[in-house]
């Protein structure tokens, strides 16, 4: 385990942090001076897991489960442990995460505090969506128990909350059950939006998980062109654990980013003429399937020393082709960008949480590696083409965003700053909640 | 079915190897430790990990008077045992368990005479039954004596030697004696200390043993198994080196 806590874009260093291992879950740990935060697995992208001149509570020792129902399919736990231990436990048993983000390597408290999402939005909602209940630890002394029904506003404000309302201590989950461990669906080849969006729509009431890779570089009449992939739980083919060994992995960084804008061009195009026919089915176990980039350890090693802002955004349904197309035009002639493009469209299954990213629209999220100003100053610019469609940033990926781009976003913001927790703050919070 | 007892079952490697039992199925424990809410927190988790019973027996490992009956109780309750796990000590400040003699004796009966007591009650038990395999965690501080760590490598030297001379006497006897000397692991006990590539998680060294217990193996195992290397490079350096060590 590293000493340093870096956050997964690498950016920006927070160099001043202290680190306690949080071990009791009955108890909040003796807080020194300075702002607390509570730290999983380092997974978000931007500063919501930083605390730079603060202490980090890390999480992972708390990595208990307290209560399986296999009956009931009911799952309660502490809060460092990994999706991944879960999936381990319960898939054997015919149970699945209702709701798994793009890896399995997140804390559940992680998971919680920002409201994760995945392919299968217009199904199941988010993670918090799934939650029955958790425990609350305040820096007051209080331990809360908090759901739907009992302290509902600390409930929907720690959902989605980024850590700041307290400690989440633990954590009750809905399961839903499966037939088998696999997947079965289509990969479609599509060449414009207009497609994408025909595909999308097409699928959802028909598909669970649902999710596009785009060319970002791809320009003119081949703008939006990527592949649609949908799948469904299979109904046969065993629950047989997924394969957990690591074959690939990052051993160091390189002095450059990896990613440039020739290496972009020859793999997006590789990838995208790689499926030669419109529509192709397929079979797949869902560890590939959900968490393809987890087979390979350390990837964003791969952007360099100098790290990589994550960029995603969401635009409503009404704007969403036109402000799609905007924000791609925008990447394409930048020629900025990186081969991780998701898109996707989310559906209206409404999340309990306060600060909650996904709304009914479109999604997109690309890696780009940090070029300097000219990267930020390509990310003010689709910041532009989001605002003004009345779409918003996700946090957990966020390093950059403006006070004004945070809070026009979230609408709800004054009544969840109401219940943050006096000793909590992060690099995230202060950068764009600052002005309590 | 595999019944197992633990002792220090709130050490983070045995927690770790039980997780393992527990996965693996058909597994009965008894649980070992002094602190009663932590032993509840793990039967709770090793249950829902597919434990078949757990049974927590809070107690101080200090206390020498009372292991004979402890070995007793944990045999009466499941019925017989099938692997021993003998996982207690405390990794003392050198210099404060070194001030006085009754510091030294008062550290030498957790980490070395308590174990060594144990392991004669089950080393006895399981040659009776003709059956059984018994676990010690000792540690490669006990294969050299250092200036920063002589105290608690003595008391794991003691272990090792003693460990391995069972092993070879009750072979004929059904019973394997599995002595793990682990590296440096990164565990609570070692929180303070400065994690370099030669650390090694508390899931490796539990994964060890378990292979070791599965495969019915005799004698010590290192884990990783690299540091058996290692530490035949330690144990033939000469004095001037193992000073600085």
């Amino acid at each position: 385990m590293s000493n340093d806590f870096q956050s997964w874009g690498r950016f920006p260093a927070a160099p001043h942090q202290k680190a306690v291992a949080w071990r009791d879950r009955r108890h909040m740990p003796m807080l020194g001076d300075g702002p607390v935060l509570a730290r999983g697995n380092g997974r978000s992208y931007g500063d919501v897991c930083l605390n730079d001149g603060g202490t980090l509570l890390t999480t992972r020792a708390l990595d208990k489960f307290i209560l399986f129902d296999a009956e009931a399919g009911e799952l309660v736990c502490e809060p460092g442990v990994l999706l991944s231990d879960i999936l381990d436990l319960i898939v054997p048993k015919g149970w699945f995460l209702p709701v798994v983000p793009g890896t399995r390597l997140v804390t559940v408290g992680g998971a919680i505090a920002n409201d994760v999402h995945g392919k299968n939005h217009h199904r199941f909602g988010t993670f918090g969506t799934n939650v029955l209940d958790f425990r609350l630890l305040r820096s007051d002394g209080t331990a809360l128990s908090c759901s739907r029904d009992e302290n509902a506003e600390l409930f929907t404000a720690t959902i989605g909350g980024l850590g700041l309302t307290g400690l989440i201590a633990e954590v009750r989950l809905k399961l839903r059950p499966i037939a088998s461990s696999y997947l079965e669906g289509e990969q479609f080849r599509f060449d414009t939006l207009d497609e994408f969006f025909a595909l999308s729509e097409g699928s959802e009431a028909s598909h669970e998980y649902t999710a596009a890779w785009i060319d970002c570089l791809a320009e003119g009449d081949r703008l939006g062109r990527g592949h649609f992939m949908r799948a469904n739980h299979a109904a046969d083919g065993g629950l047989d654990p997924a394969t957990r060994s690591l074959p690939l992995a990052v051993p160091l960084t390189p002095p450059l980013s990896l990613v440039t804008r020739v290496s972009l061009r020859v793999f997006n195009t590789l990838y995208y003429e790689r499926q030669r026919v419109h529509e192709v089915s397929r079979r797949w176990h869902f560890d590939p399937y959900l968490f393809p980039l987890d087979s390979i350890a350390n990837w964003n090693r791969l952007y360099g020393p100098k790290g990589f802002l994550q960029y995603q955004c969401v635009v409503p349904d009404n704007e969403a082709r036109a402000a799609s197309a905007e924000l791609l035009k925008e990447i394409s002639r930048s020629g900025q960008g990186s081969p991780l493009v998701v898109f996707k469209t989310f559906g209206d299954v409404a999340s309990p949480g306060l600060l909650s990213f996904p709304m009914k629209g479109a999604t997109l999220a690309l890696d780009f590696p940090i070029l300097g100003k000219r990267t930020f100053e390509l990310l003010d610019r689709l910041d532009g083409i989001v605002a003004e469609a009345g779409g918003r940033l996700y946090p957990a990926k966020d390093a950059r965003m403006s006070v004004e781009m945070f809070e026009k976003g979230f609408p709800a913001l004054d009544r969840f700053m109401k219940q943050i927790d006096p000793a909590f703050e992060s690099g995230f919070q202060r950068r764009v909640m600052g002005r309590a | 079915m595999t019944r197992i007892v633990i002792f220090g079952a709130t050490s983070a490697i045995a927690q770790a190897a039980a997780r393992q039992w527990a996965a693996a199925g058909g597994a009965c424990f008894v649980l070992v430790g002094r602190n009663e809410t932590a032993l509840g927190d793990i039967a709770a988790d090793l249950t829902a990990r597919g434990a078949e019973d757990v049974i927590a027996k809070p107690a101080d490992l200090a206390v020498l008077d009372g292991l004979s009956r402890l070995c007793a109780e944990a045999e009466e309750a499941l019925g017989g045992i099938d692997i021993a796990l003998i996982a207690h000590g405390v990794l003392p400040d050198q210099v404060e368990v070194t001030a006085s003699a009754d510091n030294l004796l008062e550290n030498l009966g957790v980490n070395a005479l308590s174990p060594a007591a144990l392991m004669v009650e089950f080393g006895r038990l399981m040659k009776d039954r003709g059956h059984g395999s018994l676990v010690v965690i000792s540690s490669v501080a006990g294969d050299r004596g250092r200036p920063s760590n002589w105290a608690y490598g003595g008391a794991k030297a003691m272990l090792s030697v003693m460990g391995e001379g069972m092993g070879l006497e009750l072979d004929s006897a059904g019973v394997n004696v599995v002595v793990v000397k682990p590296g440096f692991v990164d565990t609570p006990m070692t929180a303070d200390f400065p994690k370099g590539p030669l650390w090694a998680s508390a899931d490796q060294v539990a994964g060890a043993i378990v292979r070791a217990v599965g495969k019915r193996r005799n004698g010590v195992i290192y884990a990783p198994a690299w540091w058996r290397f290692v530490m035949l490079i330690v144990r033939f350096a000469p004095a001037f080196i193992v000073r600085r060590l």
